[in-house]
């Protein structure tokens, strides 16, 4: 079809487009898939699993969150620390191996702390982070549907507002995929293994405290 | 609504503000914090486990808040596809469903079978640590702290560039130096708002 000079739905309307997009996208030529159906069930089994030990871990359990937040109840801490010391020794041997590539997001000083510091005062308020949060939903804590509106709200907001904040905080200290080892210049085949003892020393540490 | 929504959210604004500590009850010392139904060690051993096959079978690292900026698009694309397409963050950040909003679909299926079978499931509204501190008629505060909060949180987790789960666990442990600022953000965040809210 060849369009007409009269025709109406080649004229962008004349809104604030960048001029790299001259022409006006419509949300019916994007897929409603982005995997295809076999990843997107292996996605939902390794959530299963992941639900599954964030619910034995109590950490779907409003009280054990807030708990952390002050400083009272560290079953948060100890299984986070499991989980990165055992993530931590896996991937540095994988890596070796050769079996897996690293999979990092880049370090943006502004974003990570202004977002980190934003992301921590909505924690403290509402209990549950992303991930406990569906965590909680399924344990049935109903405060946590409350938390699912409310996430859903902030990520609109944020899309409505990203074109004024992207080209300034969340791209301030833009310094790539770097990793520790790289910036304390140190190889990670000595860096892993002492990590790794000093964040088991962390936990005998806290579990002599009584913590 | 009510007057006693009014003057909870008064009081709480008055003592983190303020200093005013004359708000609500005080919170029993030592709080009886529930015990999980395994090892914290154990259980966090596994999700490291959890992680390590993600990336090998997958090449994906487990995350949970962009399936809320996927969840917040695709539902606009429903109720206004034009208003949707025309944001630039949807244009680069195509809403869709994808590995980490079908991770999270997962989580609430899993973590339902684990607490039917534990017989931990909950259906509570208010939770026991919120109604020591709000009392049991604060339902009212609590949709609007849960909804102030959780908006928050999804903002700052797409600036920071992700949360608890994708910086928090299979960052850090990638010894990513972003994940490792982040995390350590979130929780000074979280222990400065948390204390104002019950300990003040």
């Amino acid at each position: 079809m060849n369009p007409g000079p009269h025709s109406t739905e080649t004229r962008a309307t004349p809104t604030t487009e960048s001029p790299s997009r001259r022409q006006r996208p419509e949300t019916e030529s994007w897929n409603w898939l982005e995997e295809s159906p076999g990843r997107l069930a292996a996605a939902l089994l390794f959530g299963g699993i992941f639900g599954f030990l964030l619910q034995k871990a109590g950490v779907a359990k409003f009280d054990i969150l807030a708990g952390v937040l002050l400083l009272e109840n560290f079953v948060v801490v100890k299984v986070m620390l499991a989980a990165i010391i055992v993530g931590m020794v896996g991937t540095w041997l994988l890596r070796k191996a050769g079996v897996i590539e690293l999979h990092i997001s880049e370090t943006r000083y502004g974003g990570n702390i202004i977002g980190g510091l934003l992301f921590g005062v909505g924690f403290g308020l509402l209990a549950y982070c992303p991930g406990t949060n569906a965590a909680a939903v399924g344990q049935g804590n109903l405060d946590a549907l409350v938390g699912v509106v409310g996430l859903l709200l902030g990520s609109y907001l944020f899309a409505l507002t990203s074109r004024y904040s992207s080209g300034t905080i969340s791209r301030l200290g833009n310094r790539g995929k770097i990793t520790l080892p790289g910036l304390l210049g140190v190889s990670t085949d000595v860096f892993v293994p002492i990590a790794a003892l000093l964040l088991i020393g962390v936990l005998f540490l806290m579990e002599s405290l009584g913590l | 609504m009510n007057y006693r929504i009014y003057r909870q959210l008064a009081g709480v604004v008055a003592a983190s503000t303020a200093g005013v500590a004359q708000a609500a009850s005080e919170l029993p010392t030592p709080y009886p914090y529930p015990e999980p139904a395994w090892s914290p060690y154990i259980a966090g051993g596994l999700i490291g486990l959890l992680v390590l096959t993600t990336l090998v079978l997958a090449g994906k690292k487990l995350g949970a808040s962009s399936a809320y900026s996927d969840g917040s698009g695709m539902i606009g694309r429903l109720v206004a596809p034009r208003h949707i397409a025309s944001i630039p963050y949807f244009q680069n950040n195509k809403p869709m469903i994808g590995w980490t909003f079908m991770l999270v679909i997962g989580t609430i299926i899993g973590s339902f079978i684990a607490a039917s079978t534990g017989g931990e499931l909950t259906g509570t509204y208010l939770q026991d640590m919120w109604v020591a501190r709000f009392g049991p008629d604060s339902g009212g505060l609590r949709t609007l702290v849960a909804l102030a909060g959780g908006a928050l949180m999804a903002y700052g987790a797409r600036m920071a560039g992700g949360c608890t789960s994708g910086h928090g666990i299979s960052g850090t442990l990638q010894l990513a130096v972003g994940s490792w600022i982040a995390v350590i953000c979130f929780f000074l965040g979280g222990i400065a708002s948390a204390m104002l809210m019950y300990r003040l």
